[in-house]
């Protein structure tokens, strides 16, 4: 604030000086010429008298109150008097707005606002730069979590954009170049409470320098970012960069798993989904020989992924020069029935319509379906406000690249060990993912499951460490017991359960737990609440285990004890 | 030559030396104790501390202050003087003059702290 009101006070100074000698003048005038009274005698008007009829000249009010009528000489005064004092008023009142309204003064004012927008917050809080269409959905996914963000963007349009999306949490947006550490730790990079930073901006060169800013100036934060090049990506791994996103990498990888895994995917659309997200249902994609649309740089990770599944891909790129496709690809436009037909639309099982334009990837997966109706289409969808046009052309799968990332992101940030047991679960195969899917699914209903950690120590679990520290031993089994009725168990299923570097992936219901373990669980939010009361609460730990409610005052105990 | 040390040094010399020959003179003698110099003191006081508006210095800000409390002694002086004038039954009782002369002799205090910060930071200078 200090900057802005002494910028303010310095632009005004001019306008307050004029004043004050005007009505300096205007007043001393009024006092030094002489008038008469009503009975004809001399009279000189006080200094009180002339601030007064000065004031309510200035100010174009006008009242005309005076003690005795004017003199000739008194009158001329006043004319000069109003003429100057009003000119000298308006002007002032002009010099302050146009102050107020100069772009410099106004972007110092936003930048001030925010500054202590971002001041204010007291709870931990992720700084996210860049706020596209995975910036926007990052950003309703942390609030619809109860977790603050902060967000920069250098377009004043996506500022906008946040100001009017309608989010359960305030979010300080501010439009500033996020390369700049001026920048960076206005948003709050320096701020205690700051507890990550996530650069999901297009240059992969202001990601870069984001995360060098966020390593030297906070060298404790967590830093997310996104990164297209390999060299961008050595680079951010050279500076401690937590997690690195290569959207593209990223998104093919995850289509390539919904074609040859479909239970995994599954696995991995539930465990990365966004609260209040709906469950999303199982697809079964068939074996055989595939299309790929468009062999640009998302169009080549997805056929490197596919064929080191073993899937045979025929690709169909129009621009043969630029993008060099391997021998056996058809040259055209995917929109063509006859392309479509040279690449063996008859006899393919499915399409992958994969260009970086939605209107393309729409007309591709349409005309084929005239051509073979029975093709299984996949669709890349680009844009996250063509979201209608994509749900009413009903293709079987449908992926939006700001939507994976921004889930990967979220998972990465709020579950701790959830990319440890994805990388497990990964190890396993097909057929495990589509037995646990059913067990989630069984367990969660129609929601997307919730994931929590319980980290068992003295501060996260204290009724626990003090059982276990007596000797007790308590199994996995025993937490899912319902507190408030042992007989019921809570709708919820362990994943992973680490103790040091070790790793138990989906423990058994017998596996005693031991203090430092950390334990990963889904299930329905509500299950973790109740979860919660037993390792808080001393008297339902106690119940959970034994399944006898203790008495919780000292009078009942000694009694229970004498009588026992 | 700074033109705007200058007229700054101006101002707060002359608002002190007005407010100073306001001030001295028999404490409740009305006829020692010019209103004319009282009015020009609190608008040349008034004209120093906006001079000092905007200053980010750490000596801007404390001159601004010192300039904010003689503005503020000044005014009360006036207007305790406007009530006895045109309101009070009694009049300028020598009682009523007391309390106007002491506060502008606050404000005369005020005034001195401005010059001696004005006289130190000028030695320091140097050139």
């Amino acid at each position: 604030m200090h900057n802005v009101l002494f910028v303010l006070l310095r632009r005004i100074r001019r306008p307050l000086i004029l004043l004050i000698a005007v009505y300096a003048i205007s007043v001393l005038g009024f006092v030094l010429i002489p008038g008469v009274d009503d009975k004809g005698q001399p009279w000189h008007m006080g200094f009180f008298h002339a601030f007064y009829v000065v004031s309510y000249t200035a100010t174009t009010i006008g009242f005309g109150e005076l003690p005795y009528l004017f003199t000739n000489a008194q009158r001329l005064w006043s004319i000069l008097v109003i003429y100057a004092s009003v000119l000298t008023w308006l002007y002032s009142i002009g010099a302050l707005f146009s102050a107020l309204q100069d772009p410099g003064l106004r972007s110092l004012m936003v930048r001030y606002a925010f500054q202590r927008d971002v001041a204010r917050i007291r709870e931990p809080f992720y700084l996210i730069c860049g706020y596209g269409d995975t910036g926007t959905l990052l950003a309703r996914a942390l609030a619809e979590s109860d977790i603050r963000s902060v967000v920069l963007d250098i377009n004043q349009e996506c500022i906008n954009a946040l100001k009017l999306e309608d989010l359960p949490l305030h979010v300080p947006g501010w439009c500033a170049d996020a390369s700049h550490p001026d920048a960076l730790t206005a948003a709050g990079l320096t701020h205690s409470n700051c507890i990550g930073v996530i650069a999901l901006t297009n240059s992969d060169d202001v990601n870069l320098r984001i995360a060098i800013t966020a390593r030297l100036l906070h060298p404790h934060l967590i830093t997310v970012c996104r990164a297209e090049s390999l060299e961008a990506e050595k680079n951010m791994i050279a500076f401690g960069t937590d997690h690195i996103i290569n959207p593209f990498d990223t998104f093919a990888a995850r289509l390539a798993l919904a074609l040859h895994s479909p239970g995994m995917y599954l696995l991995y659309e539930w465990m990365t989904a966004t609260p209040t997200e709906g469950l999303r249902e199982p697809i079964f994609p068939p074996h055989g020989h595939w299309i790929l649309c468009g062999y640009g740089r998302f169009g080549k990770a997805v056929q490197a992924r596919l064929t080191a599944e073993g899937i045979a891909v025929t690709i169909i790129e129009a621009d043969h020069a630029r993008t060099a496709p391997p021998p056996g690809s058809v040259q055209g436009r995917g929109s063509e029935p006859e392309v479509l037909r040279l690449a063996g639309i008859e006899t393919a099982v499915g399409i992958v319509a994969g260009t970086d334009n939605d209107a393309t990837n729409l007309s591709v997966a349409l005309t084929a379906r005239t051509l073979n109706p029975n093709l299984f289409m996949v669709a890349r969808q680009n844009q996250h406000q063509n979201e209608a046009t994509f749900e009413a052309a009903n293709l079987q799968l449908v992926m939006q690249r700001a939507v994976v990332i921004a889930h990967k992101i979220f998972a990465l940030i709020t579950t701790p060990l959830l990319p440890e047991f994805l990388q497990l679960a990964r190890a396993q195969g097909n057929d495990w993912a589509n037995v646990l899917v059913a067990r989630i699914g069984g367990i969660v209903g129609d929601v997307a499951p919730y994931t929590w950690v319980i980290e068992v120590n003295a501060a996260a679990t204290p009724t626990l460490v003090v059982a276990l520290q007596a000797g007790r031993k308590v199994s996995v089994g025993e937490l899912y017991l319902d507190p408030r009725n042992r007989a019921d168990s809570l709708p919820c299923l362990a994943l992973l359960l680490m103790r040091g570097n070790e790793a138990s992936l989906l423990p058994a219901d017998e596996y005693s737990l031991a203090i430092g373990d950390r334990l990963l669980l889904c299930g329905r939010i509500d299950a973790s609440r109740h979860m919660n009361l037993t390792l808080y609460n001393h008297n339902a730990l106690n119940y959970v285990l034994t399944g006898i409610d203790r008495p919780a005052g000292l009078l009942w105990d000694w009694l229970t004890h004498r009588r026992g | 030559m700074n033109l705007e040390k200058v007229i700054f040094a101006f101002f707060i010399v002359l608002a002190l030396t007005l407010n100073f020959g306001f001030y001295v003179g028999e404490i409740d003698n009305p006829v020692h104790h010019s209103v004319y110099e009282l009015y020009a003191a609190l608008v040349v006081s008034l004209i120093a501390t906006v001079l000092k508006l905007g200053d980010r210095t750490h000596l801007g800000a404390v001159l601004l202050a010192t300039s904010l409390v003689a503005d503020l002694q000044l005014i009360a002086a006036a207007v305790v003087w406007a009530y006895a004038d045109q309101i009070n039954p009694a009049g300028l009782t020598p009682h009523i003059m007391t309390a106007i002369v002491s506060l502008s002799g606050g404000a005369v205090l005020a005034n001195l702290t401005s010059v001696v910060l004005l006289v130190a930071e000028t030695i320091t200078i140097r050139r």
